[in-house]
């Protein structure tokens, strides 16, 4: 749009008259007016879900309410085995999704991103951006379908915590390698520039200099996309998270409850008490993602005041 | 460390091929590239075995059931007798949900985004944009969970003939979900705008209003298209909320006041239970999948196009 066009509209718009400017100052108060509604209508969303959530969960949530196993009775119900499940799947799948990620990254960015590499390089590096962006658009309950079948049947991992951790790792894997590619372009290219010309080769200069300098925005990309990975349910339901757990999963074949899961599972019941648990676990759910967004918020002003070169 | 090695020169020669030397160097470099090669190439894996794995269990659904009365059927009935596999009571869940959550998001979302974009103050903006991205962090059983217990008595206070489990809590609490979404992608696309576009029209005496609908709003017109694109394919596969507050009756309709079910909905009501892993209702899922995966991938195909289409016109 260039400003020829830009006078065009707004002329027709401009006719002389003080009525008609009045108007078109009314007009723009009103909606002024309406889009603050609007953005306030959001924020009061967010306000009346956590008074609603604090009301009904605030007096579940006790000491024995985190120390004790999943029950019948939803007043003895405790979220131990559940917290313990999340807690392990996440760090396994962070394990699978991290070193594979941030490799892709380097790969991207350093190797097959090359406007010198070889042709069938560089066509690998187009294939692999699409199937990328196409990746982080599948819906989530298709990566458990495919969980279930490849992971549980196919290499039969059963309904383990290996095969729920893998399951997630390639559902947060996208995310994983949009955010390093971004924390590896925002180091500036002349500290690479510098360390070739000290006659480093590629990967000294992509591994002594430039990944240190993006470690910051990589944690935090890191961070955030495994809070993404904690609040999963669907795929989880599909590759099998069970609900009544007495025990708490010690080798990764182990069967499992993840958090998420056990909420759904309470809310379904039509017990009151069941769904003062299913708040209580809401609340931990959301303590734990807000320690994690602010432990990423905290890294990523950490290494902004370091990042001056 | 030889100086003249062909990694020290990395903009000059292809690295994974061109260097033939023995060096230490030379030789660390080429274990690299071949230690990071199999990892780029996991997303691409993992993007065949989604389509494979729906492929093969979808091609053993339709060995039991012809793929006529799949996609013409109107009763979705796969666990009791007589079992029919006709797809369209759970494409009109899945459209209602979507299109009603868009009516929701889209509307609000843009307001959101023109408010903040436009008109909001600095400080505003530094308070509102982190709330909005709080609201977008929120898990999806959460929102699932607001539905079933403020959505939908709030709404019954209103409709006391309303169903339990029906349409229009979840399509409440899906717009809901996706509004950041929206509000963030399209406040980032008007952000991309030039000022010196704002600024011409000011100059010219525009309004607030006149420069966000008739300059901002065209400008960034495929950015915030293609904002509303994905938000509405994130919609429609949206498992957590219609699985709590939709319900589980496949039905034909319209109507939002009726308890419904999702494709995404039943996959996972299917997923949970016991059933053998050879019936037609267990492959069924992997059909219904199929279907939904196809729908999503269309829809984001189509929103980067927008969005690619546009950069392109505009370049010159």
């Amino acid at each position: 749009m260039n400003t020829t066009r830009v006078a065009r509209r707004v002329r027709y718009s401009s006719a002389p008259g003080a009525a008609r400017r009045r108007r078109r100052r009314w007009l723009d108060a009103a909606a002024h007016a309406l889009f603050l509604l609007a953005a306030a209508a959001a924020a009061a969303v967010l306000a009346l879900l956590l008074r609603d959530l604090l009301q009904t969960g605030l007096p579940r949530l006790s000491w024995a309410f985190l120390s004790s196993y999943g029950s019948r009775f939803a007043d003895r119900a405790g979220i131990l085995a559940p917290l313990v499940g999340s807690v392990y799947v996440v760090l396994l799948a962070a394990a699978f999704a991290l070193p594979v990620g941030v490799a892709t990254a380097i790969f991207l960015e350093f190797y097959a991103g090359d406007p010198a590499s070889p042709t069938w390089l560089r066509q690998l590096n187009r294939i692999l951006q699409l199937s990328i962006a196409n990746l982080a658009g599948v819906p989530s309950i298709v990566y458990g379908l495919f969980g279930l079948a490849f992971f549980v049947r196919g290499l039969a991992l059963g309904r383990s915590v290996l095969a729920a951790a893998l399951t997630l790792a390639l559902l947060v894997l996208p995310v994983v390698i949009v955010s390093a590619r971004e924390a590896l372009r925002a180091v500036p290219p002349s500290l690479a520039h510098a360390a070739y010309a000290l006659g480093a080769s590629r990967g000294q200069a992509v591994f002594t200099v430039v990944l240190p300098a993006a470690l910051g925005g990589i944690m935090t990309g890191s961070i955030l996309s495994l809070s993404r990975a904690l609040g999963e349910s669907a795929p989880l339901i599909a590759v099998g998270a069970w609900v009544y757990v007495a025990r708490l999963p010690v080798s990764p074949l182990d069967s499992f409850t993840v958090l998420p899961v056990q909420i759904y599972h309470w809310a379904s019941m039509p017990q009151r008490a069941f769904q003062e648990a299913a708040a209580a676990g809401i609340l931990v759910l959301l303590l734990v993602l807000l320690g994690m967004n602010g432990a990423a918020i905290w890294l990523r002003n950490k290494f902004q005041r370091k990042a001056e070169w | 460390m030889s100086a003249t090695a062909a990694g020290s020169r990395p903009a000059a020669e292809g690295h994974l091929t061109a260097d033939r030397r023995r060096t230490p160097t030379a030789v660390r470099e080429r274990l690299l590239a071949a230690l990071l090669l199999p990892a780029g190439l996991v997303s691409l894996i993992t993007t065949v075995g989604i389509v494979v794995s729906l492929v093969t269990e979808t091609s053993r659904f339709f060995a039991l059931v012809s793929i006529r009365e799949f996609l013409t059927g109107t009763r979705w009935t796969p666990t009791f007798e007589p079992a029919r596999f006709g797809i369209l009571p759970l494409l009109s869940g899945t459209f209602l949900i979507t299109a009603g959550s868009a009516l929701v998001a889209v509307p609000m979302g843009l307001a959101c985004a023109l408010y903040l974009s436009e008109y909001a103050p600095d400080r505003v903006r530094r308070v509102l944009k982190p709330v909005l991205e709080l609201l977008a962090g929120v898990p999806t059983v959460v929102y699932g969970f607001f539905a079933l217990t403020a959505v939908t008595p709030l709404l019954r206070r209103a409709i006391p003939d309303l169903d339990v489990f029906n349409a229009l809590s979840a399509i409440i609490a899906v717009g809901i979900m996706i509004l950041p979404m929206v509000a963030s992608m399209a406040e980032d696309a008007m952000l991309a705008v030039p000022r010196s576009l704002r600024e011409a029209a000011f100059a010219l005496g525009a309004t607030r209003l006149e420069v966000a609908l008739r300059v901002v709003l065209p400008a960034s017109v495929s950015g915030v298209v293609s904002a509303v694109i994905l938000a509405v394919s994130r919609a429609a596969g949206e498992t957590m909320i219609v699985a709590m507050a939709a319900g589980a009756t496949p039905k034909l309709t319209l109507n939002p006041l009726e308890s419904i079910q999702t494709m995404t909905g039943f996959i996972a009501q299917v997923a949970q239970g016991d059933l053998e892993v050879d019936s037609a209702a267990y492959t069924s899922m992997y059909a219904v999948g199929m279907a939904l995966f196809l729908i999503t991938l269309a829809m984001n195909l189509l929103a980067g196009a927008v969005r690619r289409r546009y950069r392109e016109r505009e370049q010159p």
